[in-house]
């Protein structure tokens, strides 16, 4: 019988520390290790109702994909003809309204809260940019719908979308075209920036309140490359 | 990275925190979103079940034709003289002069060209038309109409706009006033015809193959009359009535677009001729300033003036008194 005496070792090489995968696992873990990826504490302050609204846009979010999901396995056509679609449609209606209303709750108390403290800058960022591609996705569906509101939005929006130049390439008027951007590019789009708003938001904690004397404050603070607690 | 970023920097409240120090308390984030989940599953099937949501029927060439006849001829008679709004809209769709919507030099809609080019007499009327088999007289007063000079065209449709002008819907039927215009008035007569039975709308949709998806052509066609936006009108979906948040019925509509809308009620915008471009760019200025909003001194400094984040806090800062 013979017996493996090579040289592995538990301790990686200077080959294998400077592997893109091993760099990114160790990003990957400094990041986000599972206490803050997954954190079952909270600082005290966290005990106000607005923040159900970022939970609450989260899981309107995953109705509206899986209502929509629903209506593409059965195509744009069947909400229109089955009773069990358009209730389906008014699903994906409703969820929609759901998930703009609480969004805009949740972006005007970051607002107030002046979320964007403590390094935080890009996660307003990808914040307000989720919003502003939602808001295409949602535009995108109105066009989609193949009925009055579809034509009459679409032949509207042409004029506003021509005089920008964008309607050289993005033409609202045709179907085919919008279908396909309400529900893979846009929806690709708006998943992948709230799911790194949401990371951020992981990575970085909640923000803490306004301390009463920082106003006369005379502290000085960490560059900011240095992160937060 | 400088050594400037290595130095600490003095604390600014409306960019700085100060570490928090206080408790902490157990919070099954989890629970909280399935719950969460559960609560918005629930109320959107009961505002599905109470509301439903709108599904009015779409407008066709044939619907349009069918039930305002008159008005369909009066559109499509600028179809033919070219002087509807898609004939003389520019790019996109065709390089009408002095056009394109702009501010100053910024005049991105000429930059980017014709792309989906249109040619409302032949693709809206002439070309239809050629399609339609057995009507000898129809074929004739096509080619009376396009081999005549362009001044004698434009004597013919401006003869026709004025009889049309007073036309009537006889039961579905377009009656024109006899005038000196030519083979138009047989030209429009047939498009007319055409547009009732249908075949108008499957000639505008074809792209020379059997799928199509493309609805530039009839949509474009359909909202140069007035019977869509007479519909809308009725639905308070007209730009003057902020119908850009409406929706059909009484359902909430893209109440989001709230902002956007508003410029195009307030002057210079509502009456602008380059409206569309003005309201563009405000609003992607002010789009952009929402995103860098906590580099700009002062804005980023309103929640902290306003203290509204007391009220949002409130239990923290009562713990601390």
């Amino acid at each position: 019988m013979s017996v493996d005496t090579g040289s592995h070792t538990d301790e990686p090489g200077a080959e294998e520390s400077r592997q893109w995968t091993a760099r990114a696992r160790r990003a990957a873990e400094s990041a986000f290790p599972p206490d803050r990826l997954l954190p079952d504490r909270q600082p005290a302050y966290m005990a106000s109702w607005i923040y159900v609204f970022g939970v609450l846009t989260v899981v309107s979010l995953a109705w509206v994909i899986i209502t929509g999901c629903v209506l593409a396995i059965m195509g744009p056509s069947w909400w229109h003809v089955s009773t069990a679609g358009h209730f389906v449609n008014s699903l994906h209606l409703w969820s929609v309204e759901a998930f703009f209303s609480f969004m805009v709750i949740h972006l005007w108390g970051k607002f107030f809260m002046a979320a964007w403290r403590g390094n935080r800058r890009l996660t307003w960022a990808t914040g307000v940019i989720s919003f502003a591609v939602s808001v295409g996705a949602a535009f995108t569906g109105y066009l989609s719908q193949q009925n009055f509101d579809s034509q009459w939005i679409s032949t509207q929006a042409k004029d506003g979308i021509n005089a920008t130049g964008a309607g050289a390439v993005w033409n609202v008027l045709n179907f085919g075209q919008m279908l396909m951007w309400h529900i893979v590019l846009l929806p690709i789009a708006v998943v992948i920036i709230a799911g790194l708003h949401v990371l951020l938001v992981r990575r970085h904690g909640i923000v803490p309140p306004f301390a009463d004397d920082e106003r006369k404050s005379k502290e000085t603070v960490a560059p900011p490359a240095e992160e937060p607690a | 990275m400088s050594p400037d970023a290595k130095r600490p920097r003095r604390f600014k409240p409306d960019r700085d925190v100060k570490e928090w120090k206080g408790a902490y308390v157990p919070y099954d984030f989890l629970k909280e979103a399935f719950v969460a989940f559960l609560a918005v599953g629930v109320l959107t099937v009961l505002l599905a079940v109470v509301f439903s949501s709108p599904d009015e029927p779409a407008v066709t060439l044939k619907s349009w034709s069918i039930a305002n006849p008159v008005d369909f001829a009066q559109t499509a008679i600028t179809e033919l003289d070219g002087t509807s709004a898609v004939a003389t809209y520019g790019p996109p769709y065709n390089a009408t002069p002095n056009s394109s919507q702009h501010i100053g030099f910024f005049e991105p809609n000429q930059w980017f060209g014709v792309h989906q080019p249109i040619n409302t007499a032949q693709d809206f009327v002439i070309q239809p038309l050629r399609t339609l088999p057995s009507q000898p007289i129809l074929q004739a007063a096509l080619n009376r109409y396009q081999s005549a000079s362009t001044t004698q065209q434009t004597s013919w449709t401006t003869a026709y706009e004025k009889a049309v002008a007073n036309a009537n819907d006889v039961h579905g039927r377009l009656h024109v006033p006899l005038g000196p215009y030519g083979p138009v008035g047989i030209i429009i007569s047939a498009e007319t015809a055409m547009a009732q039975t249908g075949g108008l709308d499957g000639t505008l949709l074809s792209e020379g193959q059997f799928y199509n998806t493309n609805y530039t052509k009839p949509l474009l066609f359909i909202a140069d009359g007035t019977y869509l936006s007479n519909l809308a009108g009725a639905q308070h979906l007209q730009g003057s009535q902020w119908g850009m948040m409406n929706e059909t019925g009484n359902y909430p509509g893209q109440a989001w677009l709230w902002l956007y809308t508003m410029w195009y009620q307030v002057p210079p915008m509502n009456s602008s001729s380059n409206g569309d471009l003005e309201v563009w760019a405000i609003m992607m200025v002010l789009t952009l300033g929402l995103i860098l909003l906590p580099f700009i001194p002062g804005l980023r400094s309103i929640p902290r003036w306003t203290r509204v984040y007391r009220l949002i806090w409130r239990r923290h800062y009562r713990s601390l008194t």
